[in-house]
C-alpha cells in the first residue's frame, strides 16, 4: 500500500498546476481521493468534523443501490425466461443470444442463469449510462476547473435502474447526456442544479421516446408484450380488480413483476431505502411525507370513487408497490440537492411529491407512471417552499423583540 | 359548479400560460429574480386578467361579433374586424387605471415593478388570454373563472422560476450562459415538469 502511495505522490507534481498534464488535474484528484483521504486541511476559522463528505455520501447511495439492482437483475432473467416459455421462442437474438451461446449457458429460472440473463440486459445499459455520464462530468471538470463529483455514480446508476431493460443503448447515452449536462453541469454541477439530473434526463426520453418509455414495457422477446401492474389496472373496467393482500400484491411487494429495472422489488427498495435514512443520507422526513402524502390522497380518491376511472379504486398499498413509488420515495425524492432544505419544508416537499404522484396515476390518462413527474414537479416548487418557510421563521423570530 | 372548477384546473395546470403555451415571456423572464417582486407582479397579472377578459366578453358578445348589435337594432352589422384593436385597448386602460392605483397606494410595489407594469399592455398572456377566451367561445362566467385561472397558472410559474432563480445565486454557471441564457434553459426545465399535466381530460 506504501508503495502506492508514494507512485501517487511521485506523479502529483505533473498534474498540478504548470505540470505536464496539467489539464487532467481532474482525473488525477478523483482517483487519489477515492483510494486515499485527502491531504490537505482546514486552515482559517473552526469547522465542523465529520468523517462523511460528498464522496461517502455519493458512494453509501451508490452502495444502497444494489439489494434492487441484484434483484432487479436476477427478475429481469425471470420474465425473460417466462416471456420465451410463453411465445415458445428457445433463444434470444443479437448480442445477448450470442453471448448466451458463446457460454452455453442455459435458459432456466434458477438463479444463477436468470442472473445471468438479466446482466445481459443490465450490464450495458449500466455501462453507457455510466461511460457517458463520466465523459460528460470529466469534460466539465476539466475545463470548468472544478473536482470531479461521485454524484455522477449515483446519477447514472439511478437512471440505469429507473429504465426499462429493453431500452436502446443510443436512447440511454441521449438521456444520461441531457440529464448530466443540461439539469446539471450548465447550472456548475453538483449541488448546484434544481432538478434531479437522473430524473430530468429519464423525463426527456420519455417525452421524446413515449413508445419506448412506459406500459407495455416487456417486449423483449419479438411478439410478446406484457403490461406493468400500473397500466393493467389503467386499462381495466371498474370493479374489474381485486385490490385486496393477494398473491399478486404479494409478487408485487417481493418483484415477481414486468417493470423498469429497479422499480420492481419494494421489498428490496426499503432495505436499500432504510439503510439510507438510518445513515441520515436520507431524510426521513420526506420519506415519511411523502408515504403520507400518498396515502392521504388514494384514501381521498378512493372514497369520492368513480363509474368509468378504475384506478380511483386503487388503494393505498398497491400504489405503494407498483411503479415507480418505493424506489422514487427512497433514492429519489430524498436526492439532498434538489429537495427542500428546511425541515418544515422537507415535510410540505414530500407531501406534494405524494399528493401529485396518486394523482398524475389517477387522473392523467396518459400516463399510467406518476412518480417521476411528481417529483420534478415538486423539485420546482422546492425553493419556493424553502423561501417561505424561512421568511416565516425571520416574521417569527422578529416578533420577539417588537418593543 | 363541476364545470368551472375543472376549467379552473385546466387554465391553471395543463393549459399553463407561461410554460405551455409560451406566452408573457419577456416580464417572465425579467421580472423573475426575486420572489417578492415576482408574486407582485403575479397578483398584477391575476387581477388584469380577471378584469380585462370578462370584460373584452362582454365588448365582444354585446358590440363586435355578427349580429351582436340587434338590440341597437343592426343586426346584420359585424365588427368582428375591430376585435383586437379593442381588446388592446382594455387591456391599455385597465393597466393604466392599475397602475394609478398601485403608485397611489402601494409605492414600494409600484417602484419594484417599475416598468414592467405599463408592459403587462403588451404581455401576449393577457392578450392570449382574452384571444383564448374569444376562440372557445366562453360565455361570462366562464371567462370570469378563465380570466383568474390562466392569471393564477402564470403567477404560479413566476414565482416558481423566481425561487428557483433566488437558488440560483449559488450556482456556477459558465459564463457564456450567465442572465437570460440559463434562464431559459431554466424555463425549458419547468416546462418539461410541467408536462406531467398534459393529456389530463377534466
Amino acid at each position: 500500500m506504501k508503495s502506492l502511495r508514494e507512485y501517487l505522490d511521485h506523479l502529483e507534481p505533473h498534474f498540478e498546476k504548470g505540470g505536464k498534464y496539467e489539464k487532467w488535474y481532474a482525473l488525477y484528484e478523483a482517483a487519489t481521493t477515492i483510494l486515499y483521504t485527502p491531504g490537505y486541511v482546514t486552515r482559517s476559522a473552526s469547522h465542523v468534523r465529520d468523517s462523511i463528505d460528498l464522496k461517502r455520501i455519493m458512494i453509501f447511495v451508490w452502495a444502497c443501490t444494489f439489494p434492487a439492482m441484484f434483484w432487479g437483475m436476477y427478475n429481469v432473467g425471470l420474465q425473460t425466461v417466462d416471456a420465451m416459455a410463453t411465445t415458445g421462442v428457445t433463444e434470444l437474438g443479437g448480442m445477448r443470444g450470442w453471448v448466451m451461446a458463446l457460454f452455453g449457458a442455459e435458459y432456466s429460472t434458477n438463479v444463477l442463469s436468470s442472473m445471468f440473463i438479466g446482466a445481459l440486459y443490465f450490464v450495458p445499459i449500466y455501462a453507457t449510462a455510466f461511460i457517458v455520464g463520466g465523459f460528460w462530468e470529466v469534460l466539465f471538470a476539466s475545463i470548468r476547473g472544478h473536482e470531479i463529483n461521485e454524484g455522477f455514480f449515483v446519477t447514472s446508476i439511478l437512471f440505469a435502474l429507473i429504465l426499462p431493460p429493453d431500452i436502446p443503448l443510443w436512447q440511454v447515452a441521449l438521456g444520461i447526456s441531457f440529464g448530466v449536462v443540461v439539469a446539471k453541469e450548465v447550472f456548475g454541477g453538483t449541488g448546484k442544479n434544481f432538478l434531479n439530473p437522473a430524473l430530468a434526463g429519464r423525463a426527456f426520453l420519455f417525452f421524446a421516446y413515449p413508445g419506448d418509455m412506459s406500459g407495455e414495457v416487456w417486449n423483449v422477446v419479438d411478439g410478446y408484450s406484457g403490461a406493468t401492474p400500473l397500466a393493467a389496472s389503467a386499462a381495466a373496467a371498474v370493479g374489474t380488480i381485486d385490490y385486496g393482500f393477494t398473491e399478486s400484491w404479494w409478487d408485487s411487494f417481493y418483484g415477481f413483476v414486468p417493470g423498469s429495472i429497479g422499480e420492481v422489488s419494494t421489498l428490496m427498495i426499503l432495505i436499500g431505502g432504510l439503510l439510507l435514512a438510518y445513515l441520515k443520507i436520507a431524510s426521513f422526513r420526506i420519506i415519511l411525507a411523502v408515504f403520507v402524502g400518498m396515502v392521504a390522497t388514494a384514501s381521498l380518491l378512493n372514497w369520492v370513487g368513480s363509474e368509468t376511472n378504475a384506478m380511483f379504486e386503487m388503494p393505498w398499498h398497491w400504489h405503494l408497490v407498483t411503479g415507480g413509488f418505493a424506489f422514487g420515495m427512497m433514492f429519489m425524492a430524498t436526492d439532498p440537492v434538489s429537495a427542500s432544505l428546511t425541515n418544515k419544508g422537507k415535510w410540505y416537499f414530500g407531501f406534494l411529491i405524494g399528493f401529485m404522484c396518486v394523482m398524475i396515476r389517477v387522473v392523467n390518462p396518459a400516463y399510467p407512471e406518476g412518480m417521476m413527474l411528481a417529483i420534478l414537479f415538486a423539485n420546482l416548487f422546492a425553493p419556493l417552499i424553502d423561501h417561505f418557510v424561512v421568511q416565516a421563521n425571520i416574521k417569527r423570530r422578529a416578533k420577539r423583540y417588537v418593543s | 359548479m363541476e364545470h368551472y372548477i375543472s376549467l379552473f384546473i385546466r387554465s391553471v395546470f395543463i393549459e399553463n400560460m407561461a410554460l405551455s403555451a409560451f406566452l408573457g415571456m419577456c416580464t417572465f423572464l425579467a421580472v423573475s429574480k426575486k420572489v417578492q417582486t415576482a408574486i407582485g407582479l403575479g397578483v398584477a397579472v391575476v387581477v388584469v386578467q380577471a378584469i380585462t377578459v370578462p370584460v373584452n366578453n362582454l365588448l365582444s358578445t354585446y358590440l363586435l361579433n355578427e349580429g351582436a348589435l340587434a338590440w341597437a337594432g343592426l343586426p346584420e352589422t359585424d365588427l368582428s374586424f375591430l376585435g383586437l384593436i379593442v381588446y388592446i385597448g382594455v387591456i391599455a386602460a385597465i393597466v393604466q387605471i392599475l397602475e394609478m392605483i398601485l403608485d397611489k397606494f402601494f409605492p414600494a410595489l409600484y417602484q419594484a415593478l417599475g416598468i414592467f407594469l405599463p408592459l403587462i399592455t403588451v404581455n401576449c398572456a393577457i392578450l392570449g388570454g382574452s384571444l383564448f377566451m374569444i376562440q372557445r367561445e366562453y360565455d361570462l362566467a366562464e371567462s370570469v373563472v378563465y380570466g383568474i385561472g390562466s392569471g393564477f397558472g402564470w403567477a404560479l410559474a413566476i414565482v416558481a422560476l423566481a425561487g428557483i432563480r433566488e437558488k440560483m445565486k449559488y450556482s456556477d454557471v459558465p459564463d457564456g450562459l450567465r442572465g437570460l441564457g440559463i434562464t431559459f434553459i431554466t424555463v425549458g426545465l419547468m416546462a418539461l415538469a410541467f408536462m406531467s399535466f398534459s393529456g389530463v381530460q377534466l
